[in-house]
């Protein structure tokens, strides 16, 4: 059995099957004469329900930490308040400096090299990949990034793909700021999806929208020639397709697995001492979570680029999704959870209801022959 | 932590307490409240239908409509009410009283053939046709005493679930 194919239908980046992930059987099945007593006690489904009600873990994935001050006592509330103010006063308009400055720099010379290198491909390319890695160090220099990397840094090759779980756009910048790699993104409207059209474009973006379905055939396309150019970055894809609190992962879609290229892991952690850089969409936009990181003192975090992996014989793409995010959880300290990150924007479809009710049926009857 | 709970003073706990029977613990109401703002994501000091379906695993609950009629627009008051059926404390009674409730959608205290049925039809989908419904059901009530024409009262699914226990218990995160 080839897995490696891409399956015959268009690349299915966010069409994955919660049954493949979730354990079954979750309700044991009761035997024995069927009684109406049987058929009236719907308390299995009842407790779910009300477990759901009262917790969940999907919407786990999605909370945001709240901050914990430590202005708790007399001797540590002066302290605290000259740290607001180092943080508003000081450090805030440094970094607003420096950030200007960076983008500055980056302009006047991103313009001349896209403009007048017009004929020498090679060259721009080269240039733009260390404009791009400059511009996002400054971002990270401007809310002070501690970031540590461990393992060996990505090289050009083709046939390869990163995969890396997904906790705020910074994870983007973070990594961006060693290898300028071409990542898949959702479009972003206002200054974001600017940058994203001009700038990021030229390194190989690729921008999609999560609700059109043409965008997704046009993005399955695009990826598979992407990963077999020769001199392309580097591919990086969040297969999680959504940002995660960094304390979970969801599901990974199965896109970036059955491109039959070698996958490379990598795993971000945050740590929180000073800020929570998990993005909270719903609740922020990008400019407000930027500010936010500003004004904090650091953000510290660690990436790990671990082993590359390849589909092996006999494997599905889903279970070779899956895999990966074992190692990237267990690295990271992630817990995985069996929620397709996209439910966030949309109801489960009916079909995961419909099983409940088939399970539920099919006792029933078999329950009512066996008399 | 705590900006929600600390919102609850003793006095707003015990109320509570007091409301769902004493059910559940001052904790565990704690824990509840917090829930609870989570789910009411502007604070409007109730949970809409929309908020309860954000929950996936309540969404794909094939009894989700019929408990949305119950649980929606509730204030915290009686949120923790409904919940208390399924504290580990409530005897078989006040859980046999929730499962009539789910029954009795028009909240009239009987339960006839069709409200069974209707609730047969949420749990089964496509999976039976409106005849095996019927049969299946139609024969379960005649073994056990009653016709199809029987309305029930609460009573008589006490009787029915015969003082058994039915399992019905979600433990509070309480950290």
């Amino acid at each position: 059995m080839s897995t490696l194919r891409p399956s015959t239908s268009e690349l299915d980046l966010d069409r994955p099957n919660i049954e493949d992930y979730l354990p079954s059987g979750s309700i044991p099945e009761p035997h024995g004469k069927l009684r109406l007593r049987d058929l009236l006690d719907i308390s299995p489904t009842l407790t779910e329900a009300a477990g759901a009600i009262v917790d969940d873990s999907f919407t786990r994935c999605f909370k945001s930490i709240p901050p914990e001050p430590w202005n708790w006592n007399i001797y540590l509330f002066p302290l605290w308040c000259m740290g607001v103010l180092v943080r508003y006063l000081i450090l805030f308009p440094l970094r607003v400096i420096v950030l200007t400055l960076g983008w500055l720099i980056f302009l006047s010379c991103y313009i001349p090299v896209h403009v007048l290198l017009k004929g020498n491909d090679k060259l721009r390319k080269k240039l733009e990949r260390v404009l791009v890695e400059l511009i996002c160090s400054f971002f990270v220099a401007s809310w002070t990034g501690v970031v540590k990397y461990h393992g060996p840094r990505p090289s050009i090759r083709p046939k390869q793909v990163f995969v890396a779980n997904h906790t705020s756009m910074i994870d983007f910048i973070i990594l961006e700021q060693m290898t300028a790699f071409a990542v898949i993104m959702q479009k972003h409207p206002g200054w974001v999806g600017l940058l994203q059209s001009t700038i990021l474009e030229s390194v190989g973006c690729i921008w999609f929208n999560r609700s059109e379905a043409k965008d997704r055939e046009i993005v399955a396309r695009k990826l598979r020639e992407h990963v077999e150019g020769a001199d392309n970055n580097p591919l990086l894809i969040f297969p999680e397709g959504t940002c995660v609190n960094n304390h979970y992962t969801v599901m990974f879609k199965k896109g970036a697995f059955e491109l039959g290229a070698t996958v490379c892991p990598v795993a971000i952690k945050y740590n929180k001492i000073f800020v929570d850089a998990f993005w909270n969409s719903r609740k922020q936009s990008f400019t407000m979570h930027l500010l936010q990181l500003m004004t904090s003192w650091a953000v510290v975090c660690d990436v790990w680029y671990l082993e590359p992996q390849n589909l092996r014989p006999g494997e599905t793409p889903i279970e070779f999704a899956e895999r990966v995010r074992d190692i990237i959880s267990v690295r990271a300290g992630l817990k995985k959870v069996p929620w397709d990150g996209y439910l966030k924007y949309s109801r489960p479809s009916p079909k995961h209801r419909e099983r409940k009710q088939q399970g539920f049926a099919e006792s029933m009857l078999r329950r009512l022959e066996e008399r | 932590m705590g900006n929600a709970s600390s919102m609850l003073t003793q006095y707003d706990i015990e109320e509570v307490q007091e409301h769902c029977n004493n059910l559940f613990s001052q904790q565990e109401i704690v824990s509840l409240y917090q829930r609870f703002c989570q789910l009411d994501r502007n604070a409007k000091g109730f949970i809409s239908a929309d908020e309860f379906l954000s929950v996936p695993e309540f969404a794909m609950n094939p009894l989700s409509q019929r408990l949305l009629k119950m649980v929606e627009g509730l204030n915290f008051k009686d949120f923790v009410a409904f919940l208390s059926a399924f504290s580990a404390k409530a005897s078989p009674p006040q859980k046999i009283e929730l499962i009539f409730r789910v029954y009795d959608s028009d909240c009239n205290g009987k339960v006839a053939f069709n409200d069974m049925i209707q609730v047969l039809q949420d749990l089964s989908g496509s999976f039976m046709s409106d005849q095996q419904r019927e049969e299946v059901l139609t024969q379960l009530l005649r073994e056990a005493g009653y016709t199809k024409e029987s309305t029930f009262l609460l009573s008589d699914f006490i009787k029915i679930f015969d003082h058994a226990d039915p399992k019905m218990e979600v433990e509070v995160p309480v950290d």
